[in-house]
């Protein structure tokens, strides 16, 4: 009786364990799946124009002549506007973040937050429209250009749709500082000033650097506003003030009228792929950091 | 009220009063407090002990809303006018908190951290005050050999003499603890308790305490609180003996509080 009562529990236990561990699994699974997927629609790629296509300076998969799969620039495009994009939010968005939870008083607070909030609610086509009629311009007429429509107007408006997630993942990040640090600063007759930058920011640093990682993530798979305003020109340059095209914008632009099972529409996943891994990339980076500083 | 102790006097308060928004929490309070003796202070929770203690650093400043009304002197002079530097005040009056708050940094740089504040840069100076510093707060022996582990690795004993270690690097003067050893098991509290009794040699100190035994034995002076008013002060054994307010007495004797 009591050995039969014990070894229902212990395969109570089991079954609650492969159930649980069947939930956890499932995010595991839906990348595998993701990856197979992408694997097998780019994998004709490989034998037809062959892989060392992708290493090409040209994007040209619609030609009478010759037809050109290279990813190059593409690739470039994406990191240059990443890049750039991730380089105006991060003084934007950690010193609002630092001003927000550290040196804003109540009522400030209440004015900043809501519109922070809602800057990160603008659809990005919305964005595009901005981009558009008025940052473009401006960007054509300060620097003298031929068009606006380039890798630096895409950069600062993916900035601009970042920066909410960052400030809003430091400022957390901050806040969660215990205030017995910043006590223990003060206390020992350190300013506010020196207290936010050799504590409070410190020991918020992995929450900064995860909000600044979601937020390249964002900015990387963006879509929308990079079609929109960085000029869909597939060249490979590391200067802003060219026309760029990105990953993304590649994909969302030609999968509708590519032809299924073409050489383009396989060079296409490619390119997903590449995406994938790039993302994926960002990601384990910003665990290996996160677990750097958090024993400190 | 106050009985004027026969040692030289290091902090002086008079009419002290602090405001929290509205709510009052002490009241024209008048103390003298006396060079290199510890001094306790006791009461029942929110009597104001702790907002009193905060005073005299004026850690009560960074609380939003908080007023504070009348004279604290330390070694003659005003800390609450306008030129006080509140840095050099901070330097001067160390504060130990009741839950060890050790930054989330290496115990040597827990230790340089005040130092580095106030200026100090050349590595054999630092690395001399470390040793002092740990060596003064009985951390020493223990903790020479991995000085660049976090000092979050640190047992909760260790951790808050770590906090006093961090103290003493700034080279203070008073020492403030706020119930330094109720979040400590009774080993480490007796250490801390042994430590306090070699720290008054060099500083002043003022202690916070719940724990009426302790004030006992570690205190020189005993000043009792009560719902924000100073009810008696005097040398710690006429307060656990005799004491002249009956309210004192009925605390010391644990009949509230």
């Amino acid at each position: 009786m009591i050995f039969n009562s014990i070894q229902r529990k212990l395969l109570q236990d089991k079954a609650v364990r492969t159930i649980l561990l069947g939930a956890a699994s499932t995010s595991i699974l839906i990348v595998v799946l993701i990856f197979l997927f992408l694997g097998k629609e780019a994998v004709p790629f490989i034998s037809k124009p062959g892989i060392s296509a992708l290493w090409d300076s040209r994007w040209i998969p619609v030609s009478f002549q010759e037809q050109r799969y290279g990813i190059l620039p593409l690739l470039s495009g994406s990191l240059l506007v990443t890049f750039l994009a991730t380089i105006f939010m991060i003084p934007f968005g950690v010193i609002s973040a630092i001003y927000l939870s550290e040196v804003a008083v109540k009522s400030e607070r209440e004015i900043l937050k809501p519109f922070i909030e809602l800057l990160a609610g603008i659809p990005s086509v919305i964005i595009g429209f901005f981009g558009l009629v008025v940052l473009g311009p401006v960007i054509k007429s300060v620097f003298g250009l031929q068009t606006g429509l380039n890798a630096l107007t895409g950069a600062l408006l993916l900035a601009l749709m970042a920066i909410p997630t960052v400030i809003s993942i430091s400022e957390d990040a901050l806040r969660n500082v215990p205030r017995s640090y910043k006590e223990a600063s003060l206390a020992l007759g350190a300013s506010k000033i020196q207290t936010i930058w050799r504590i409070v920011v410190p020991a918020g640093l992995p929450g900064i650097i995860a909000a600044i990682m979601l937020g390249m993530g964002r900015v990387i798979g963006e879509t929308m506003v990079v079609l929109m305003v960085t000029g869909n020109a597939a060249i490979m340059t590391l200067n802003p003030l060219d026309s760029v095209r990105t990953m993304t914008a590649t994909i969302a632009a030609e999968m509708g009228e590519v032809a299924f099972g073409s050489s383009h529409y396989a060079a296409l996943f490619w390119v997903g792929i590449f995406l994938l891994l790039i993302t994926l990339g960002l990601n384990i980076i910003a665990q290996r950091v996160l677990r750097k500083y958090q024993m400190v | 009220m106050v009985m004027s102790p026969q040692t030289p006097t290091k902090i002086e308060t008079l009419g002290l009063e602090v405001f929290y928004d509205t709510q009052q929490a002490l009241f024209g309070i008048d103390t003298v407090i006396p060079s290199n003796q510890v001094t306790a202070l006791i009461g029942p929770s929110g009597c104001g002990k702790s907002t009193y203690l905060r005073s005299l650093n004026r850690m009560n400043d960074i609380i939003e809303n908080t007023q504070v009304k009348g004279i604290v002197k330390i070694d003659g002079t005003d800390i609450y006018t306008n030129g006080t530097d509140l840095a050099d005040l901070r330097r001067r009056v160390g504060m130990v908190f009741q839950k060890s708050n050790p930054f989330p940094k290496s115990i040597y740089e827990n230790v340089v951290y005040g130092p580095k504040i106030h200026g100090v840069k050349d590595r054999q100076t630092l690395d001399e005050l470390v040793e002092t510093s740990l060596i003064g707060a009985g951390l020493w022996s223990e903790v020479k050999d991995r000085l660049d582990k976090s000092a979050l690795e640190l047992s909760g004993g260790q951790q808050q003499r770590l906090c006093i270690a961090r103290a003493l690097a700034v080279e203070p003067e008073i020492l403030l603890m706020d119930e330094p050893a109720s979040a400590l098991d009774p080993k480490s509290t007796a250490r801390i308790e042994d430590l306090i009794g070699e720290l008054r040699v060099n500083y002043t100190i003022v202690i916070v305490t719940h724990n009426m035994q302790q004030a006992a034995r570690v205190s020189d002076f005993t000043a009792f609180f009560y719902e924000g008013h100073l009810i008696e002060f005097g040398d710690t054994q006429t307060i656990f003996t005799k004491p002249l307010n009956q309210q004192t007495e009925d605390y010391i004797t644990g009949r509230f509080g």
